[in-house]
């Protein structure tokens, strides 16, 4: 599960969240009791459909040099990354 | 001008900044002093001190030049450190966003600042909102106004910490399973919960978007109302916001009349597993409504005891999908030894990461994986359904529930670190309304053995409005 999700654990971590992660999926099983015969997965609460705006562009008043600011590592203005293919 | 923490209600605060009775460098300055004169109970993150100040000074200018300076002109108040504050750091407690400097901000903070309400200081919480103590925020834990060995609740902790210690007449929260009603039951102030939608989301950052609402922490339920009315309404950078009730939220003095009131008392939160402390409070409390002429009356919602399974599937779920993006590259921690981008990510989250994130990231991942799906996210859905269902029906014969905010006082500082699921049933009594999208609400009722106890009171979707009304009410009725 935590390779799935990119989360590099340590061993003891490991250890630690198995026996925590089966306790709390212990709890949730309860469900598994429930009636739900005739019942629709709830998907939204308040009953909005097809919200639309127009597509247009937003001032925010930030530069891309701002934005880059919080930006790990930037080289010429662009965002560096690691080698993604091998 | 008194410096002892404690302030006029927010209405007489800015009608005394518009009328150039009071300053609002002033009331800054006030605000600054009490936050570093208390700053042992670590509700502070950080404070945007210098920007406050100039605000400040602009919003006295325009008094000086007979302008109007807004319904909130000159109002310090404080943001937990997941609304975005322009030119602030964010971090949402997190070490993953430690740095992280906001280039825009939070539709809650532009229209209180529309309205000429000043930002002084970023809260603690539980790092990206996830707990009930503020002992998961990657920094340090929030102490109780009335006892320092125990937690001020949580996530937003640090923010009913900071109104109950007096650094701000209001300060600012975030609830998607009971995170502002939660602390202000324990830490002892009024923590109002929307419905869902009524608040702008965008410039929050984000945990779980189906149930995440946006709300203030107040002394009093008229202050509460009155933010809210800044707040609320239909937003263009929120899809899922929702249109203002036209009577407005503010309540102007006005108190509802609770004679035949119809108020169900929620059978399943007052059985089992309730503090005998709190229980008293509660009961103490409903005995008053029945005096004063309300009828009340108990009320079944026989699916409430599976609410909290429910919260612990859907929420996990939306978690791990919303906290896919911390990657590491754009923003936020990035680890430095990785030999391709698969471990930059991998190392950069793992390390970044508290324990609480990354436990709800991976039960969220396994929930929504494909053999699991049905069995886990689908069925918890569903069962979501049934729950708003039962809550439609309670409505069609009661006006309000009420109930306890938590089932117990605030626990000790360490006590249930090391158990999560005993952690999560602080959450107990709170989180269905998030799962239904209905409005809630915590005011202080009473104490149990010196700590505060929360009265919760809740209504319908978009009964905004008639809730606060009775929570002004109920709160007289308490305090006469």
């Amino acid at each position: 599960m935590a390779q799935l999700a990119r989360l590099a654990l340590s061993d003891e971590e490991v250890e630690e969240f198995q026996s925590e992660l089966s306790e709390i999926l212990q709890y949730v099983e309860q469900l598994q009791a429930v009636d739900i015969s005739g019942l629709k997965p709830t998907n939204q609460v308040t009953g909005l459909i097809n919200v639309m705006r127009d597509d247009t562009v937003r001032d925010y008043g930030y530069k891309p040099k701002d934005l880059l600011k919080n930006v790990p590592e930037v080289q010429d203005d662009q965002i560096k990354v690691n080698r993604m293919v091998g | 001008m008194d410096s002892d923490g404690t302030w006029l209600p927010i209405t007489d605060i800015a009608a005394k900044v518009n009328a150039g009775e009071l300053k609002a460098s002033d009331l800054v300055e006030k605000s600054l002093a009490i936050i570093e004169a208390k700053k042992e109970y670590d509700a502070i993150i950080a404070t945007t001190a210098e920007r406050a100040r100039e605000r400040a000074k602009l919003i006295d200018e325009r008094v000086k030049n007979s302008e109007n300076a807004g319904r909130l002109a000159g109002v310090p108040f404080i943001a937990k450190d997941n609304y975005l504050v322009f030119g602030a750091e964010t971090t949402a407690a997190s070490n993953i966003l430690k740095g992280f400097v906001a280039p825009y901000q939070a539709t809650a903070i532009e229209r209180l600042e529309a309205e000429g309400a000043i930002c002084v200081a970023k809260a603690n919480l539980d790092a990206f909102a996830h707990g009930s103590s503020t002992e998961n925020s990657d920094f340090f834990t929030t102490k109780n106004p009335h006892d320092k060995a125990r937690v001020a609740g949580g996530s937003s902790g640090g923010s009913a910490a900071s109104v109950v210690l007096g650094m701000a007449p209001f300060a600012l929260g975030s609830d998607t399973g009971g995170s502002i009603r939660e602390p202000a039951s324990w830490s002892g102030c009024v923590g109002y919960k929307p419905t869902y939608g009524l608040t702008s989301r965008n410039g929050v950052v984000a945990m779980a978007s189906s149930t995440d609402t946006m709300g203030p922490l107040t002394q009093t339920v008229a202050d509460a109302a009155l933010v809210l009315d800044v707040m609320a309404g239909r937003d263009e950078l929120d899809s899922t916001s929702i249109e203002r009730d036209p009577a407005g939220y503010a309540l102007d003095g006005l108190t509802m009349d609770l004679k035949s009131k119809k108020i169900g008392v929620i059978k399943e939160y007052m059985g089992e597993g309730l503090q005998p402390g709190v229980r008293a409070v509660i009961d103490s409390a409903i005995q008053k409504l029945k005096d004063a002429g309300a009828e009340v009356k108990e009320v079944s919602l026989p699916s409430l005891p599976m609410a909290l399974a429910v919260y612990y599937i859907v929420v996990p779920a939306e978690v791990s999908s919303n906290l896919g993006r911390y990657d590491g590259q754009r923003y936020g921690y990035r680890h430095k030894d990785a030999k391709d981008l698969t471990e930059s990510y991998s190392k950069s989250r793992g390390l970044g990461f508290g324990k609480e994130a990354k436990r709800r990231i991976m039960i969220g991942t396994y929930v929504l994986s494909s053999g699991y799906y049905d069995a886990y996210y689908k069925r918890a859905q569903t069962v979501r359904t049934k729950l708003i269902n039962e809550f439609a029906a309670a409505f069609t014969d009661v006006d309000y529930l009420i109930g306890p905010t938590v089932p117990m006082t605030a626990f000790k500082i360490g006590e249930n670190v090391n158990d999560p699921l005993q952690m999560y049933l602080a959450d107990i009594m709170t989180v269905a309304v998030n799962l239904v999208g209905a409005p809630g609400i915590s005011i202080p009722a009473g104490e149990s053995d010196g700590l505060p106890v929360g009265l919760q009171l809740m209504a319908a979707q978009r009964q905004d409005r008639p809730l606060l009304e009775l929570a002004k009410a109920t709160e007289e009725l308490l305090h006469a």
